[in-house]
Order: structure tokens, then sequence, then C-alpha cells
């Protein structure tokens, strides 16, 4: 019974890289071109800004929350970025600093007045997007010279966005999966009663939850206008879809705290490339959306599958 | 060694009200160091409000708290109970399902981190099993989530026994035997023996009154949120100690039912086998039949009663039922009660379909049978609209009988139903059972108590997931289903 039980486990934990290597597969066959670094470069770009969105939705998810807001955030970062950091540096750093003030406050909020975190971010939603439309009310604006420069570094043998996702993967899985008080954050999710019988602060887990939501997506933010150079309020509109998608592909689940930030790198990735691989089928765009849903829906239906096997 | 007995905790004249509720009506407890104090009483006597104001979870509305002769009253929470050595092991876990077994020591332990601290949880909580738990099969990485509801009262229980800088002076155990089976709940009472004998206090709360009589110094005896009796525990004997709880009971002679008391007979009602059964040994259950599952918990007994309602209807390759079904969940605040819903729509949510009225719920009709299954249940509450949660632990399970009596279903599946139910409650659902049996129902009870037994017609004894015994009802002795559960079967 019990080695059923782990078979199960490391199947279902598994499903996401083998998911990625199946999409790869695909696309090597359907394109063998796309198998070389620039290839790879191109098609994973833009992975990096949501992979950092993904893990910020990640955390959130970790203590039963869902997060509406983080693509118009991510958005607001970008126009930030790409107006008040590139004119006036110290400015646009405190308002940054702010952003994520204001995301702690949000958990603090949501866990005080025991509020439901759908409709807080739904409604912060606006107000980022209004804000981002103050601050640019018509795409342009510049970005950094030092975010170009480190969303284009030329990483020798393997592509610059695999080097970024793989260390930002490993440096939130030792934080959150082997970090002693990763452990008391994910129990917060888990068993929010019992982690506060044993003496600790729910409202500290969940300010800490959403500040750090607040941290990787004002790191999206910034690295998406890396790679466009400009800003536009509605530039990461997607971003809040695609974090829960990658972050649920990844393993995650929307209560109880098990969540896997290799698997949400690994999700976001896997995004990602179902775009390129679309484009390459010649898939309109206009199904492209769509496509992408069946391949979430394919995914999840596997991991179902599994867990069936894990009750058995 | 002898020491001059210092009181670990000293309440005076503790109260504490829920709205309208009066929970605790000035308590007075102390309990000095090495100790054993049985605490008994009817659910709802006020029991779980104690514990959780020693825990330091609930601020009592009135009253004086003492520790180690120190008056805290007025900064006693969980956090400086615990540093003044007072746990807790609640009657609903308190694990993370997500975490492992060593990462909810972690979550226990504040001094549990830097470096290694994984491999000291781990090595805490490992250590501490064994001593409690000879021979269990828990690992430190196992997931909660993954183990049985038994396994995680063991982890419960041992991680409220690990020390790291705070002092271990005072365990409450709240119903701890209540998921165990007969062998680990024995492991665990001598362990407590053996604590107690070395200076630890222990509080122990359980319905199960022969352990609370073998094990502590000291009873003290609760009812209506105040104390009616303290005595030593010799001083007690099981019938005292029930009629001190206010409850008359009839706990010996049953007598068997004598239509059914020769050789079975009736329309077949179910007729199961065990997926793993690797001879013919079948489940049988006639009409009217009260038919037991026994064996260690977790054996396979509740897969059995799932195996036969999804069988219900529809038939299966090793199950054949006859006639609709319910199911009377054991764990009930995961798979019984709907925590946001009345009592009411709790106990009628099995019978909605009958009471359809042009598409809609007849309201009248609902609220009819609500009022009806209060009565014949004697559920207490004010008003059936209340929320479930607003009942005491045994009266929301008889609510969760409602549900499956006042339903069609004239075959009943019991997973382990009287888990932390008190004796007057037990014993009014007994006679029901029976009235229900004589009238026509069949039951399948999976129980862990093996006084239970006796109320059954027909036990099968279950020990890794197969039918190992199956024994008539005047056959039916304690040492055969025990032996059944250990041994081969020959």
């Amino acid at each position: 019974m019990f080695h059923g039980h782990l078979n199960a486990r490391m199947l279902r934990s598994a499903l996401p890289a083998l998911s990625l290597a199946v999409l790869l597969a695909a696309i090597f066959y359907t394109q063998p071109r796309a198998m070389s670094y620039f290839g790879l470069n191109l098609m994973l770009q833009y992975a990096v800004p949501i992979a950092l969105a993904t893990l910020a939705q990640m955390f959130v998810i970790t203590v039963n929350d869902l997060d509406l807001s983080i693509g118009p955030f991510v958005g607001l970062v970008a126009c930030i970025g790409a107006t008040y950091l590139h004119d006036a540096p110290a400015l646009g750093l405190f308002m940054l600093a702010g952003c994520i003030g204001l995301y702690a406050l949000m958990g603090a909020l949501i866990h005080l007045r025991n509020l439901p975190s759908i409709v807080v971010t739904l409604g912060m939603s606006f107000v980022w997007l209004g804000i981002a439309v103050l601050v640019l009310p018509t795409p342009g604006g510049k970005a950094p010279e030092y975010l170009k420069a480190l969303m284009s570094l030329q990483v020798p043998l393997v592509p610059f966005p695999i080097v970024a996702a793989v260390v930002i993967a490993l440096v939130v899985q030792a934080a959150l999966m082997h970090s002693s008080y990763g452990v008391v954050l994910r129990g917060a999710g888990g068993n929010p009663k019992a982690v506060a019988r044993a003496g600790w602060s729910m409202l500290r887990a969940k300010m800490i939850m959403f500040g750090l939501a607040g941290v990787f997506g004002v790191l999206s933010g910034l690295s998406l206008i890396g790679l466009t150079t400009s800003g536009d309020a509605h530039i990461a509109d997607r971003y809040t879809l695609y974090s829960i998608a990658g972050a649920i592909l990844g393993g995650a689940e929307f209560v109880g705290g098990r969540v896997s930030p290799v698997g949400a790198v690994l999700g976001a990735l896997t995004l990602t490339l179902a775009g390129s691989f679309l484009i390459f089928l010649r898939v309109s765009p206009d199904w492209q959306i769509g496509a992408q849903g069946a391949i979430l829906i394919l995914v999840l239906a596997l991991r179902a599958l599994i867990s069936r096997g894990e009750a058995r | 060694m002898t020491r001059p007995p210092q009181q670990i905790v000293d309440l005076t004249d503790v109260a504490m009200s829920f709205g309208a509720v009066r929970a605790l009506a000035g308590v007075d407890l102390a309990v000095a160091a090495g100790e054993c104090v049985g605490l008994v009483g009817h659910n709802g006597a006020g029991k779980s409000t104690l514990v959780n104001v020693l825990a330091g979870g609930l601020i009592p509305d009135r009253g004086r708290i003492k520790v180690a002769g120190e008056d805290i009253t007025h900064r006693f929470n969980v956090r400086t109970a615990h540093q003044h050595g007072i746990r807790c092991v609640f009657q609903e876990l308190s694990l993370c399902p997500n975490l492992t077994v060593a990462e909810n020591a972690r979550i226990f332990h504040a001094r549990l981190r830097g470096m290694s601290w994984k491999r000291r949880a781990a090595a805490l909580i490992g250590a501490k099993l064994d001593e409690i738990f000879p021979g269990h099969d828990i690992l430190p990485h196992d997931i909660i989530g993954d183990l049985s509801i038994g396994r995680r009262q063991m982890v419960e229980i041992a991680r409220a026994f690990t020390v790291t800088v705070e002092p271990l002076d005072l365990v409450i155990l709240d119903e701890p035997t209540s998921s165990l089976d007969a062998v680990t709940a024995g492991q665990l009472l001598a362990f407590v023996r053996r604590q107690v004998a070395m200076g630890t206090s222990v509080i122990l709360i359980s319905h199960m009154l022969g352990e609370v009589l073998g094990t502590c110094s000291r009873i003290v005896v609760m009812k209506d949120g105040g104390v009616v009796a303290a005595k030593p525990a010799a001083a007690f004997n099981r019938e005292s100690l029930v009629s001190a709880m206010g409850t008359v009971v009839e706990v010996q002679g049953v007598a068997p039912r004598p239509e059914i008391a020769g050789s079975r007979q009736g329309e077949v009602m179910v007729e199961a086998r065990s997926r793993r059964q690797l001879n013919d040994r079948k489940l049988v259950a006639h009409r009217g039949e009260v038919i037991g599952l026994a064996g260690l918990a977790g054996h396979g007994q509740t897969r059995m009663l799932l195996q036969i309602f999804a069988a219900a209807g529809k038939g299966d390759l090793f199950a054949e039922v006859r006639g609709p079904v319910a199911i009377i969940a054991g764990d009930r605040q995961t798979d019984g009660i709907f925590p946001l819903w009345s009592i009411g729509q709790n106990v009628t949510i099995r019978s909605l379909r009958g009471m359809v009225r042009r598409l809609l719920i007849d309201s009248d009709q609902e609220r009819a049978m609500a009022a009806t299954w209060q009565q014949k249940m004697r559920i207490k509450t004010p008003n059936m609209d209340d929320n479930i949660l607003t009942l005491s632990g045994g009266n929301q399970q008889k609510a969760l009988f409602a549900r499956a009596l006042g339903s069609d279903a004239g075959i009943v599946l019991m997973d382990d139903p009287m888990r932390g139910v008190d004796v007057g409650t037990k014993i009014e659902v007994y006679d029901r059972i029976r009235q229900e049996a004589a009238g026509g129902r069949t039951f399948l009870w999976y129980t862990t108590e093996i006084d239970e037994l006796k109320y059954c017609d027909h036990v099968y004894v279950f020990r890794n997931g197969i039918i190992v015994d199956d024994i008539p009802r005047d056959e039916l002795t304690e040492a055969r289903v025990l032996s059944a559960s250990f041994h081969e079967a020959a």
C-alpha cells in the first residue's frame, strides 16, 4: 500500500517536468531548428517575467488565497520602471518599495477583516491599473539600461532564460520548502488554526506571503520592461491567468498549502512554450488561448487520474 | 522520590460563556506535579472549553489562573502556556496535512531552526514515536495527509511529548484513543503511566471509562459546566462514575433478539467480498440484522463499507447490494457534516429528493422532518435552524444518525460512528439501532470498541484488508475477536 502511495506521489510531482519534456519534444519534432541556442532563447524570452509572476501567485496560493491583481500590478511596475525608475531612480525605487508595502497591507486586510481574497484583489486590480494609466497614459517610456543589459545577457552554452529560471526556482525552493520558517508559512496554508495554536502569528505569515508576492511582482515587471524596453499599463493583463494556470500546472492546489516552486517555474515555462508550439503548428491566434486551455485541461486531467490512483 | 506535591496549574472560579450558552460555571481545578487527572463528563459538559482555557486558547470571562504558583491570569495565552510547559492534544487534530511528520514537529517548536533543523526534527519526533508506540510504521518524512487518522493521532500525541528548550510539566490529552486501536491505545496508556511516574502531570479526557479508571490517580467529573465530583480514582468504579455523570446506563445485559438468535435467515440484503480475499469468505447481511465489522483500526473495514456504498444500485464484481444505502461517517468533520448549514439542513439532505414539489423543495416538509428527528434522536438544541456547529460533538453525531435513519435507506452503513461520543448518547443511539433493526433495517457497523459488538447479530473480523473470522452472536467473545485480529485464522 505504501509503495503504491509513494509511486503515485512521485509521478505526480514529476508531472510538471514530464509535460514540459513532452511539449519540448513536440516542438523539436515539428520545428527541428528550434533546437538551438538561439531558438530556445527566442522561445523562452518571456519565460522569466511569467515565471516570476507565477511564483508571486504561488505565494498567495500557499496561504489559501488567490491574487487576481498580479497582472495589472506587473503592468504598474512596468510603467513605474519605464518612467520614474529611468528618470529619477531614487523616487522610482521608493515607489516600488511602496507597492510592495501595499501588497503586504492587502494581506493584512484580508486576514484581519476575514475578507475573500478574490474580492479584495479584484478591486485592487483596478486600483493598480488606474495608477499605471496615471503614471504612463500612453505606451512608451524607457527602461533603465541596466535592466535591458541584464535581460539580453548572453550566457555561454545555455540560454539566459533557462539559467535565470533554474536559479529563481532553486532559490525559492530552498526558502519555502527547506527553510525552517518556510515550513511555518506552508503550515499556515495547511492548517491555520494549528499554526496559530503553536504560537505563530497568522497575520505575520499572511503579510510575509503577500509581501513576497509583491516582491516577485516587482521583479516580474522589471524583467518584462528589460525585454520590451518600454512600458504600457496593459502590458501584463494576461499575467493574472497565466500565473494561476502556471502555478496549478506546477502542482499547486488552491487550498491546503500544497505548492511547489520548481513546479511553478516549470508550469510557467510550459505555458510560454505552448504559445510557440501553437505558432509552429500554424494555429491561428484566435484559437491560441483556447488551445492553451486545452493543454491545461489535459495536464490537470492526468493529475486527477494519478490522484485517483493514489487514493486507491 | 518523595517531594512535596507542587501545583502545576491552579484554576479558581473560572467561568466562560459563548453568547447565551454557559460553557463553564465557576470551575476550580488544581493539578499537582506527577498526577494523572481523569476528566469525564457528557459531551457538552464543558470539558473541551476547560481544556481550551488550560491550553491558553480561550480567555475566560472570570476566574484566576495560576501556573506553578504564579498568577498569570492576564497574560495567559497559547505561547505562555507552552513556555510554562503546558501542552495539549486537541480532540480535532492540529497537524498540518500538507507537511511531513518532521515539519509538523518544527511548527510546534520555535527552537527547531538553523542549519540542520530537518534532521533534528526528524530525530526528535522519531525517537518519541519509538518510545510511545514501539513497532509503529511512521517515517519522519511521511506527509500527514497520506497517513490514516489513527497514525495522525499517534503523531500528534508523540509531538506533544517532545521537548526542546521549553519544559514539559503538563500534557492534556483530549480523547487521545478515539482513533487508536486497542494495541496502540494500550501502548499510549502505559507510556502515560511511565511519564506520570517520572513527574509529568497528565490530564486525560476520555469516554472510555476503563481507560480513565485504570490510568488516572484522581478523577474529576464535570456536568453542565461545573465540577460535580473529584475523588481519587480508587473511590470510583464504572457504575459510580457513570451515575456521577448523571446518566442511568444499562451497560450489561443486552438480550439477544430471539427472532434471529438461531440460524440466520431472511432476505439477503448485502453480499460483499474483499478485493484481496483469496478464499471464498464473504460478508452477508440479512434483512433486519446488525452486522459488526471488527478488528484493529484501519484494517479494511472502512474500505469495505465504501465498496458496498459504491456498489449500491448498480452492482459490482465484489459486492451485491439490494436496496438504497445510507452511510454514517465516523470522521464527521471531514465527511459528515456540512459546517455552513443548519442542523435541519444537515438532517434532511439525504431525503430532499422525496420532498420536491413543483421542482422546488417543500420547506414545510423539510421543517417537519427536522422537528420529528430532533425529537426522535433527542438532539439538544433550542432551534433546528441554528448552525450545526453550535451542537456539541455528540449531538452533531446524532444529527448524522437522523440523516441516515430518516432516509429511505434500508441498509445503513456506520463507519465507527461513536468516536468521541459520550456514554449517554451512545446508549440512546444503541436503542435506536435495535428498534430500527427490528423494524427491518439492516445495519453494517464498523466499530473499534469491542463493547459495541455485543449489539451485533453477527460479527466479521478484518485484518490486513480481508475477513479473517466470522462469528455468530452466541459465540462472540472478546478473546475470539482479539485473537482473530492478531493471528492468521486457521
